[in-house]
């Protein structure tokens, strides 16, 4: 138990703000796991004769312009959001974290160029370079999660390498090259060991940026196709119910507000915790 | 200051071309045959043989590249598929509508960002101080295109205020504007009041307390002046944001512009327009992030000496 008071997530769980977070995450992440059996309709299922009906006892959140109960394909919903923020974030993070790693390392010609395209991209809004790379690969469930993992590389690559850069030249490093290892041991047992912290908590972060981009894709028509459901497509279809039934966009809007809203708040609680603030925002 | 106006100009060179390039290759990149992502369906052989001399599509990709790239600066852009009309003409009838959106955002996040950090910064730990760092969260985590719809629902459904949507008048622009601008307050407020706290701390100001100047004479005359540095650097860093802010915004309110016709554009898979669209949207990127370099080495000589 001592043990257990020791670590940085039980000082998280101690504050309000990062306990609540933690509960409302895992609340969401349980729904969409076991959404067939939490979600009270199947997501696919029409009923032309309650059309964009309004929330009631049988319809909580009410029903779409198919009929379709909005609850449940926001629990269904919550199945690709989370999938795809959490698969290209997770792509993004260990891509990212070896090229940033290799460039801070080793330097030179590999480090220029790998700096000069991050510097590049770093202008650049995510929302274009993901809709550049959805332009190549065409829309659907796979090249968001695709352009979403590019759009994020070059943070966590410049992260990554920042952190290199600091510890590479300290005397355990030396020890351990003047021991006798070879580069590769050293960046895997003695410089990622010691940069990974913040660019995990970075990841965290983005991954509520992720959700939002996954839902903006969504939401222009370029993200998983119909009748998949899926937050940001889910809105875009609503917006033509604007006027008949508005709960079609505010439902899905509270759950990606709520989701995002707990990553940060869970995320500023852990940098707090971890005492990492300076590492993860001075880059 | 000119000689670093000429060496941050040359280093927009490189910059273009690895930008070009890849939205060059979308068209190469995409499955399928070149011709036939450029070209209307039931096209005949003849009108398939003038595309391929007009972007020497039967040369080397370098060659092709090198076409392209001429073609661009004379201002041939290529043809819409869809919308069977020059993509030039399809860019210059948006652009305006983008520009001014997107400048409007720009103004209405700077002022009303300087303004409101400035005030939680003078009236530090106060309720005005509480109100716009609650302000500043709210407008960093909501997602825009949901904010956007929250405010054609209160303001344009129930109210019936403003337009729910298109350009027709000036009012159309409101809604638009504040749903991009309150992302920009957040950030530009939040980076004035930290910058204005950072500097209240420096001795000078403690010269200025004591030499027995008020404290509000301190806080506008000197500390925001010395604050104005830091929030011209994250402008000039951020500003590509105003344009994917933009992008996003014009296609929630269904407003005519170049975010607009991108979306509609690769929806519809009409890649010579997605071309031109990426290719300005791109530019201005470049251009507002070159302005706000500019404008901060003219306020601070040590980045002009950054680049000798």
């Amino acid at each position: 138990m001592t043990a257990l008071r020791k670590t940085a997530l039980w000082r998280v769980v101690n504050t309000w703000r990062g306990g609540l977070a933690l509960a409302v995450l895992l609340l969401v992440a349980l729904a969409a796991v076991f959404a067939p059996w939490v979600a009270p309709y199947p997501y696919d299922i029409q009923n032309l004769s309650a059309t964009n009906k309004d929330p009631s006892m049988a319809h909580w959140l009410g029903t779409d312009e198919f009929g379709r109960d909005v609850l449940s394909r926001i629990i269904f919903g919550a199945r690709t959001s989370l999938a795809v923020a959490l698969t290209a974030i997770s792509v993004s993070v260990t891509l990212g974290m070896c090229l940033g790693a290799a460039a801070g390392y080793f330097g030179g010609l590999f480090d220029r160029v790998l700096t000069a395209v991050v510097d590049l991209t770093w202008s650049f809004p995510e929302v274009l370079i993901a809709l550049i790379f959805v332009a190549i690969l065409g829309p659907g469930l796979y090249s968001t999660m695709v352009a979403i993992s590019i759009a994020y590389l070059a943070q966590f690559a410049r992260l990554t390498r920042a952190q290199i850069m600091a510890i590479k030249n300290e005397t355990y490093v030396e020890a351990a090259a003047n021991l006798g290892s070879g580069h590769f041991h050293i960046l895997l047992r003695h410089l990622l060991p010691n940069a990974i912290t913040p660019v995990i908590v970075a990841g965290m972060l983005a991954t509520g940026d992720a959700i939002i981009l996954e839902a903006t894709l969504g939401f222009f028509g370029l993200g998983v196709q119909p009748p998949k459901p899926s937050w940001g497509a889910m809105m875009s279809s609503g917006t033509a119910q604007i006027f008949l039934a508005p709960w079609t966009i505010l439902g899905p809007g509270f759950a990606i507000a709520i989701a995002v809203v707990s990553i940060n708040l869970f995320g500023d609680a852990l940098i707090e915790a971890l005492d990492i603030r300076n590492r993860v925002r001075d880059v | 200051m000119l000689n670093y106006s000429v060496k941050r100009l040359l280093l927009l060179v490189p910059v273009f071309l690895a930008v070009s390039v890849v939205i060059f290759m979308i068209i190469h990149l995409v499955p399928g045959d070149p011709i036939d992502n450029m070209i209307q369906i039931g096209s005949s052989p003849e009108q398939r043989a003038v595309l391929i001399a007009r972007y020497g599509l039967d040369q080397p990709l370098l060659l092709q590249y090198a076409v392209w790239l001429r073609n661009l600066f004379t201002g041939d852009l290529g043809d819409a598929i869809i919308l069977r009309r020059p993509v030039l003409e399809l860019i210059a009838e948006n652009l305006p509508h983008s520009l001014r959106l997107g400048g409007l955002a720009f103004i209405f996040s700077t002022a009303v960002g300087i303004a409101t950090g400035a005030l939680a910064a003078v009236f530090k730990d106060s309720w005005i101080d509480r109100g716009v760092m609650a302000l500043i969260l709210l407008g960093s985590t909501l997602p825009s295109f949901w904010l956007g719809l929250l405010m054609i629902l209160l303001f344009a459904v129930q109210l019936e205020w403003f337009p729910v949507s298109g350009a027709r008048t000036w009012t159309a622009l409101v809604l638009p504007v504040l749903t991009i601008g309150l992302h920009g307050v957040a950030l530009v407020s939040r980076v004035t009041r930290a910058a204005m706290l950072d500097v209240g701390r420096r001795d000078f100001v403690l010269m200025l307390h004591a030499k027995g100047l008020s404290h509000r004479r301190i806080q506008l005359q000197h500390v925001l002046r010395h604050a104005l540095l830091p929030v011209v650097t994250i402008l000039s860093l951020r500003i590509g944001w105003i344009v994917g802010g933009a992008v996003t915004i014009e296609f929630v309110f269904a407003r005519p512009g170049l975010g607009s016709l991108l979306i509609t554009s690769l929806a519809q898979r009409d890649y010579p327009v997605v071309q031109g669209c990426l290719l300005m949207l791109a530019m201005a990127v470049m251009l507002g992030t070159l302005l706000g370099d500019m404008v901060q080495a003219a306020m601070d000589p040590r980045v002009r000496d950054s680049l000798k």
